[in-house]
């Protein structure tokens, strides 16, 4: 029940779908152009209480066009790739680009600015994976989560394995492209006691299946993770200091990157607008991306706009080094772009890393947060208010799981009230960091 | 109003199935392919979209996007097991193909035939149009335009605006081997301004925005432009003006129309049939019991007219319905789709969904809200002697074994002696479903639907759905502001 994919032969498609993509956009009439092109193929199964519930082969592509006619500009795009559909949708792309307004700053990146080093970086790691396979190990993995003491059932474990391509193409003749692959497991289980029922899950997540944890350790340690939360009270309500465990502290990173993200600052819909060269952390604190870094979750030599990536510092030494511009962004703004069309990739943290007994050592009193809920971070002002989940610390050590809980304060105060920074660190996205420590922050509960 | 099934499938045939050079029959073939020894059902789901955008910036439409999707999704199933592939292609070959790789989930067994073409007869719950066409180009970027000058002109501490209009014309049909036939074209159109305000050093943002099943024209009929660009700088405004929210337990009074997003949240979810088969929802097993106060009665309706949830048939080609799920406080019904139904011996009740062809369908929820009560909303409020009067909402978010929600304030104010004071900072909210519904005490007679701004998020798979409530007064919530 698998499906053939040769990446080799639907990149060198891809790349000739763009190629023409592009000429034929010149031929319309566009100024200038752009393509961005892929497709993916994979398998997922899961399964629960030991059997198979289901079994999903997808396989997606797409293509998206954006002209430029002076400085107007328009897009199109489908999941067809044939050629008559190109032929639709770039002719969809001029129609578009005749009612837009004039914006200066659009059009693609600078010509020179476009990547010339394109090396290979490990990323294409295709699994040779048949379903009773794929099977066999989301099975294993759960059959060890269920057999641990106290689980009661099982939401079932999954496996998902896939393989794609992406190109970009733009008219100034640049032409990236990139094979790439991406396979994870994960389990949720189900325990319960007087007090009521509990779930949580572990997972993994890896470029290359060898990289991927022993699915009886993924079944294990969710089973660990869901007893854990048994018997969960609701801490008092007053100011604390707050540990975000690794799993949940790279989206604090993520509130700072969105902040400094050019989209954000030119809306004025950041409430870090105007603050390049300010200190915004301790000073022992720096955090820098690596998009070359080889086999890394977000890799790649050329960003969205096709402009080479490079190694650049966000916050140098606690304060705000650089924001994070794509080419349109950076015009909007008067500056350049930084290479971060579609984002940072592979985010790192450089601080004296902490134990994490450290850590709670320093906390003393107050609440480990393992789990966040809900959407009340407000990027133009910085007010942070999330529903929470996690542990009671008192001593230094953690005392009981607590749940039903909010914790609130203003990103900026929590940015500059961090404590320390674990040595924990949590490697299974493209963002690498361990547990934060903040000093204080309003924890609402009983 | 009573649509014409067959006007319907002609159309659906001629858009899905012509192309490839199919027609109602084939579809019977590509069954075939599913229905290996095993199987015990199977369907097909075609669909095409298009999909628009049009975005206002610095008074300009610098953006614009238009995006066109389709394809087939096959599922086969045998007990509990379900096997799953689509193809973007809507062929014999893919068909063909798709069929055979769904249906390898199973091996033996016996072989069942498809069953004779059943048409679906539901009733109309929206006009089967292309919305895209109902504007020119040129009134799109000009409706835009006037959201830009009517915030612009509201106050001078607005900065920034920013307006979009998009809409999506889908058409689908559904071929399943119980003999269901079924097509349903669905409109969905959708108009959102968003401002920043700057005043006294202070920056804040305010958006309202709105939609439903119908074409574009509609919206400018409607004045959405300037009715949405007034809402959304005033509530920028009333933001520059919040002070600190609480923190800690507190009586809530949550206003009508959106703020149902609480139902949603507290006891949708947890309604749905996939989690109680599983016993994995705090409300499994309840069935006929107390889980919200006396009073407390909510639904589940995709019957409503041009509503952002409403279906005239699910993506399982079942009529879309009006199912209870609580009534007057007691636990009256799941909501189901085919194979929960089935395996739980229920009926379905229209509720399956799917983001896309590329997706499996799921129990989802419509539109989803809670009947009117007696009380008069002043009166509510001139109850509560210390609490938050909440009025409009950012997401929410469940857990639905522990039934734990938290939804997130983005316009609420202080009530103190009974009277509506200051404007507080947004905060989240957080309680237990079964527990925040029975502590329910006042119901207010002014039952409001949003907008229709909803997206519904499961298992990574987004749908539009609807939400609704009146007035009401929850006793004691968990309120995460930074006043201690």
């Amino acid at each position: 029940m698998t499906q053939a994919f040769d990446a080799v032969a639907q990149q060198r498609q891809l790349e000739s779908r763009a190629e023409q993509a592009l000429a034929l956009a010149r031929r319309l009439g566009a100024d200038a152009a752009e393509i961005g092109a892929s497709v993916d193929q994979g398998i997922g199964v899961s399964v629960r209480e030991g059997e198979v519930e289901t079994v999903e082969l997808s396989r997606d592509q797409g293509i998206a066009v954006t002209v430029y006619v002076g400085a107007r500009k328009g897009s199109a795009s489908s999941t067809d790739a044939s050629e008559a559909s190109i032929h639709a949708v770039v002719e969809k792309a001029l129609g578009i680009a005749r009612h837009t307004g004039e914006d200066p700053a659009a059009g693609l990146a600078d010509a020179e600015l476009m990547a010339r080093e394109l090396p290979d970086l490990d990323v294409h790691h295709p699994w040779a994976l048949g379903t009773d396979e794929a099977i066999d190990v989301a099975l294993a993995c759960e059959s060890a989560g269920r057999r641990v003491a106290g689980i009661r059932q099982s939401e079932g474990a999954s496996l998902s394995s896939g393989e794609g391509v992406r190109v970009y193409a733009n008219s100034h003749g640049f032409l990236g492209s990139q094979r790439g692959s991406r396979h994870s497991l994960s389990c949720l289980l189900i325990a319960e006691d007087a007090s009521g029922m509990q779930r949580d899950y572990d997972y993994t997540s890896a470029r290359d299946p060898r990289d991927l944890v022993a699915a009886e350790t993924v079944g294990r340690r969710a089973a660990e993770r869901t007893l854990q939360r048994l018997g969960a009270q609701r801490p008092a309500t007053g100011r604390l200091p707050v540990m975000f465990d690794a799993t949940v502290a790279s989206g604090l990173v993520g509130h700072l990157m969105s902040a400094i993200a050019g989209g954000s600052l030119y809306r004025q819909a950041s409430f870090l607008c105007d603050r390049l060269g300010e200190p915004l952390f301790p000073e022992w604190l720096t955090l820098f991306e690596r998009p070359m870094e080889r086999g890394a979750m977000a890799s790649s030599p050329f960003d969205n706009d096709g402009v080479q990536t490079r190694d650049n510092v966000f916050i140098e030494r606690g304060r705000l080094a650089s924001y994070m511009l794509s080419a349109y962004s950076a015009r909007r703004l008067g500056m350049q772009t930084t290479g971060n069309a579609g984002g940072a990739r592979n985010l790192r943290i450089a601080a004296p890393l902490l134990s994490r007994d450290e850590l709670l050592g320093r906390m003393e009193r107050g609440v480990l947060v393992t789990e966040l809920m809900g959407q009340g971070v407000n990027g133009v002002t910085g007010d942070y208010s999330r529903g929470a989940a996690g542990f009671w610390v008192e001593n230094g050590e953690i005392q009981y799981p607590v749940e039903e809980f909010t914790i609130a304060g203003n990103l900026e105060a929590m940015f500059k009230g961090l404590v320390g920074v674990g040595d924990d660190l949590d490697t299974r996205g493209s963002i690498h960091t361990g547990s934060w420590l903040i000093d204080e922050m309003t924890v609402a509960g009983g | 109003m009573t649509i014409r099934p067959h006007a319907l499938l002609d159309t659906a045939a001629e858009i899905l199935l012509h192309p490839g050079g199919l027609n109602l029959e084939a579809l019977d073939t590509g069954l075939g392919h599913v229905l290996t020894p095993g199987v015990d059902y199977a369907d097909l789901y075609l669909q095409r979209s298009w999909h628009e955008s049009w975005v206002l910036e610095d008074g300009e439409v610098k953006e614009a996007g238009y995006n066109i999707d389709g394809g087939v999704g096959v599922r086969a199933m045998a007990g509990e097991k379900t096997g799953f592939a689509y193809s973007n292609q809507i062929t014999a070959d893919a068909l063909a193909e798709t069929g055979r790789t769904a249906s390898g989930i199973v091996r033996s067994g016996s072989r069942l035939g498809v069953a004779p073409r059943a048409i679906c007869h539901a009733p109309a719950r929206y006009a089967t149009v292309d919305p895209l066409t109902g504007l020119s180009a040129d009134e799109k970027v000009a409706l835009l335009k006037r959201a830009d000058r009517v915030a612009r002109a509201a106050d001078p501490s607005v900065s920034q605006v920013s307006a979009s209009l998009t809409g999506v014309h889908e058409v689908v049909l559904v071929r399943a081997s119980d003999g269901t036939l079924a097509a349903d074209i669905r409109p969905l159109v959708r108009f959102n301004v968003s401002v920043i305000a700057v005043k006294n050093g202070r920056r804040e943002r305010g958006s309202a925005g709105g939609g439903g099943r119908y074409a574009m024209d509609r919206l400018r009929d409607d004045d959405v432009a300037e009715r949405f660009a007034k809402e959304a700088v005033r509530q920028a405004l009333v933001n520059l003006e919040a002070v600190d929210a609480p923190a800690g337990q507190l009586p809530v009074v949550l206003g009508p129309g959106w703020p149902g997003i609480l139902l949603h949240e507290a006891v949708g979810h947890g309604l749905e049939g996939d989690f109680n088969r599983k016993g994995s929802s705090a409300f499994a097993g309840r069935m006929g019991q107390r889980v919200a106060a006396k009073g407390v009665t909510v639904v589940d309706d995709a019957t409503l007219g041009d509503r952002r949830g409403s279906l005239a048939v699910d993506d399982e080609g079942t009529p879309g319905q009006y199912t209870p799920l609580i009534e007057d406080g007691i636990l009256t019904g799941y909501m189901q789709d085919k194979l929960n139904a089935r395996l739980m011996g229920m009926t379905t009740t229209g509720n399956a969904r799917r983001e896309s062809f590329a997706h499996l369908p799921m129990p989802r929820m419509t539109n989803t809200y809670m009947l009117a009560g007696q009380d008069d909303p002043a009166d509510i409020i001139g109850s509560v002697k210390r609490g938050l009067y909440a009025v409009s909402f950012g997401g929410g978010q469940v857990d639905i074994t522990s039934g734990k929600f938290v939804f997130s304030a983005s316009e609420a104010y202080l009530i103190e002696d009974g009277r509506i004071t200051a404007p507080v900072k947004g905060a989240t909210l957080i309680g237990n479903g079964p527990e925040a519904m029975g502590r329910v005490s006042m119901i207010g007679h002014d039952l409001e639907l949003d907008t229709g701004i909803g997206v519904c998020g499961k298992e990574g798979q987004g749908v539009p759905v609807g939400v609704g409530q009146p007035t009401l007064k929850i006793d004691e919530i968990t309120v995460g502001g930074t006043q201690s």
